[in-house]
């Protein structure tokens, strides 16, 4: 079943007179709980893409389906919902809220859902997510006192605690030493693997790439169908 | 009720994350919703004073004069018929409630004579101690005030002016001296405090207070029929005298009190009236409360003087017109001068928060971006920053009225008059309110309107 499809998607930007186009017809399909890497050099539109994947930005054409809804259409609030329900975000930079405890930022995004969850609830949801990132003793630990792959972590954590069935991770290991992005990369596979969520990561580099089974390039607002292959699951690292 | 709930929440834990620069952001308010509650407490403390003093001189003071008497087409002017009673006093303090004392005055105009000098002062009025009270007099200089049991009594007792003390006694001691009225001893018992001329620059202190009964009956009988030349005429058969207790000498046994004839009674089916007098002082509960006194007074007499509707008014109230106006526009402008001083203030409270906030909005573009990204709506957003502005005005607001309590406190201490506002109060919180959201609007709006794609690539 097709979790993701994309349908001749184009993006114009409109810089004063001249229109830029960014992305110029790309049709796509990601299966539920597929992993996927989208890569492609800065300027290729990749960013776009995410951007118009992850909800946060709208196609100027095309049709997009996300869980049999089609939402290339919604208004900014609808976006708003379909993204704190269905759609976790991990980020280069982590974008923890500062001066907060690692469980205030993962309970955050509680705070616009549209089923309430009581503070009991919500914590003890929190603190699970926490215990399976890996960072169960360390709740009430600012981002300053958390290293890098920490901070990653609870933002993993976060991204998942309306348990969407979609993550998008921009550059999630831009911001760390290779060692640390191995366990972080890690950590994407298992819950792709365990939970069954899809994940999509998106990349410059090839190492990172090569840890998803499809890799999805993106060449001058197009799809490289040539360099977009799937790849068996034996041929992952171990 | 949730959606509120969990705004403010966000709002509280926003504002806690950064508890320096929040005091910091309040400040503003702080100071100016103490300014306001300072300056309204001082203000209205100085008022209150300002007023007391103008209302010392008299401005809420009403003059109950009797009507006109007129004969033939000529009147006689105001206070010449007779129709006031000391009873009338007494009525009106008892059933009118913005009447705070009513004291009875009977003039007189005559020497006084103190060994071998003599003086004519301006006033020698007969009345209650409450006249006292009225004209704001009761500290003495020296000695005590007549008592109601010396007006019970007639008792020959009275209190000098300054300057019947003066041209009486020079630099004596005049308690405990006696004094002739003509021919008729009194014991002086007091002396007023200076009060200094009135506004028309006629001597107050030239003053001579005895009790009513003492000058009426002793002393005035028949100096009254000066005043009133028609009375005089009718009171030349000593019979019809008012009092003769002055007379030394009497050479007809005369009855205390006027008998009607038995037309007089036929004409006028009224309870006979003892005695008359020349007017009644009265004191308004307060100056504001002086027009309702007046209508008070106006139809208590018209009841006892049993003066239908349409019937001219036997009797004339009189208030201080132009005190009462210099008060009023005194406590006026003091008003509009506060309220200029603290709308003032709390503009510019309210612009440092709106500047913070603004600077707090563009330094939390990231958060933003993040809190969209997670799923806030726009209004969430909205919200979220208007609550953290009001919070912190409302913050800064009670923070104000109690550090502005504190100083009025110190203020009054120090010996400035204040007096504790709970208009300012409550006016200060709704305004800080308001500051906060109408300067606070701006920057929540400009939050809810960033596109979170660049906010959260914002460096």
């Amino acid at each position: 079943m097709e979790f993701i499809t994309l349908e001749d998607i184009r993006k114009t930007y409109k810089l004063g007179e001249i229109a830029v186009p960014v992305l110029n017809g790309i049709t796509l399909d990601i299966r539920r709980g597929e992993m996927v890497a989208l890569m492609g050099v800065s300027g290729s539109g990749k960013t776009t893409l995410m951007n118009i994947l992850g909800c946060l930005d709208r196609a100027t054409s095309g049709n997009y389906w996300l869980d049999g809804e089609e939402v290339s259409q919604l208004s900014s609030d609808a976006r708003a919902m379909v993204r704190n329900k269905k759609i976790g975000f991990v980020f280069q930079n982590f974008n923890l809220l500062p001066r907060t405890s690692a469980l205030e930022n993962v309970i955050m995004p509680l705070a616009y859902t549209a089923q309430e969850l009581s503070d009991r609830e919500a914590e003890k949801r929190a603190r699970a997510l926490l215990g399976l990132v890996g960072l169960g003793d360390r709740l009430d630990h600012e981002p300053s006192q958390l290293s890098g792959g920490q901070q990653q972590r609870v933002a993993i954590a976060r991204a998942l605690i309306n348990h969407p069935p979609l993550v998008f991770a921009d550059e999630p290991t831009g911001n760390l030493d290779s060692r640390t992005s191995e366990e972080i990369l890690q950590m994407f596979q298992k819950l792709n693997k365990e939970e069954g969520i899809t994940i999509v990561l998106v990349t410059h580099e090839a190492d990172v790439a090569a840890h998803a089974r499809r890799i999805i390039r993106i060449r001058d607002g197009l799809l490289d169908e040539a360099t977009s292959h799937e790849r068996m699951p034996e041929a992952l690292p171990a | 009720m949730r959606f509120f709930y969990r705004i403010f929440r966000t709002a509280i834990r926003a504002l806690m994350r950064n508890v320096m620069r929040s005091a910091l952001t309040t400040l503003g308010i702080v100071i100016g919703v103490g300014a306001v509650i300072v300056m309204t407490e001082i203000g209205q403390g100085s008022s209150s004073a300002v007023q007391a003093t103008i209302a010392s001189m008299g401005a809420n003071n009403l003059l109950v004069m009797p009507g006109t008497a007129s004969s033939g087409g000529v009147s006689f002017g105001s206070g010449s018929v007779m129709t006031m009673t000391p009873q009338d006093a007494e009525a009106i303090l008892r059933d009118c409630p913005a009447v705070l004392n009513a004291a009875p005055v009977v003039r007189a105009r005559t020497q006084v004579v103190y060994g071998n000098r003599n003086w004519v002062p301006l006033y020698i009025y007969g009345t209650t101690p409450e006249f006292l009270q009225i004209r704001d007099w009761t500290d003495l200089d020296e000695g005590e005030a007549f008592t109601e049991r010396d007006v019970r009594n007639g008792s020959k007792v009275c209190l000098l002016g300054q300057t019947l003390v003066r041209e009486l006694f020079g630099s004596e001691n005049p308690v405990g001296k006696e004094v002739r009225v003509q021919n008729v001893t009194f014991k002086v018992v007091g002396v007023l405090t200076h009060k200094g001329a009135n506004m028309m620059g006629v001597d107050q202190d030239d003053i001579l207070l005895a009790p009513w009964t003492t000058i009426k009956y002793r002393v005035s009988g028949s100096s009254l029929g000066n005043v009133n030349q028609s009375a005089a005429t009718a009171n030349t058969d000593p019979t019809k005298q008012v009092n003769s207790l002055n007379q030394l000498y009497p050479s007809v046994n005369s009855t205390p009190y006027p008998t009607p004839s038995p037309t007089q009674q036929a004409d006028t089916p009224q309870p006979v009236r003892f005695t008359n007098v020349d007017q009644i002082l009265a004191q308004g509960a307060s100056t504001e409360e002086v027009p309702q006194a007046i209508r008070q007074i106006t139809t208590v007499l018209h009841e006892r003087h049993r003066i239908k509707s349409g019937q001219p008014d036997d009797f004339s109230v009189r208030d201080m017109t132009e005190m009462t106006k210099a008060l009023a526009s005194t406590s006026s402008l003091m008003t509009r001068l506060l309220l200029g001083v603290a709308v003032i203030s709390l503009i510019v409270g309210g612009v440092g928060i709106m500047n913070i906030m603004l600077v707090s909005v563009t330094e939390r573009t990231r958060e933003i971006g993040l809190r969209m990204a997670v799923g806030a709506r726009a209004r969430q957003i909205l919200w979220q920053f208007l609550v953290e502005a009001i919070l912190l005005c409302l913050a800064g607001g009670l923070t104000g009225i109690l550090l502005g309590w504190l100083a009025s406190l110190v203020f009054s201490w120090v010996g400035w008059p204040t007096e504790t506002s709970a208009l300012a109060i409550v006016a200060s919180v709704l305004v800080s309110a308001t500051v906060g959201i109408v300067f606070g609007f701006y920057p929540a709006w400009k939050a809810s309107r960033l596109d979170p794609i660049e906010a959260l690539r914002y460096e």
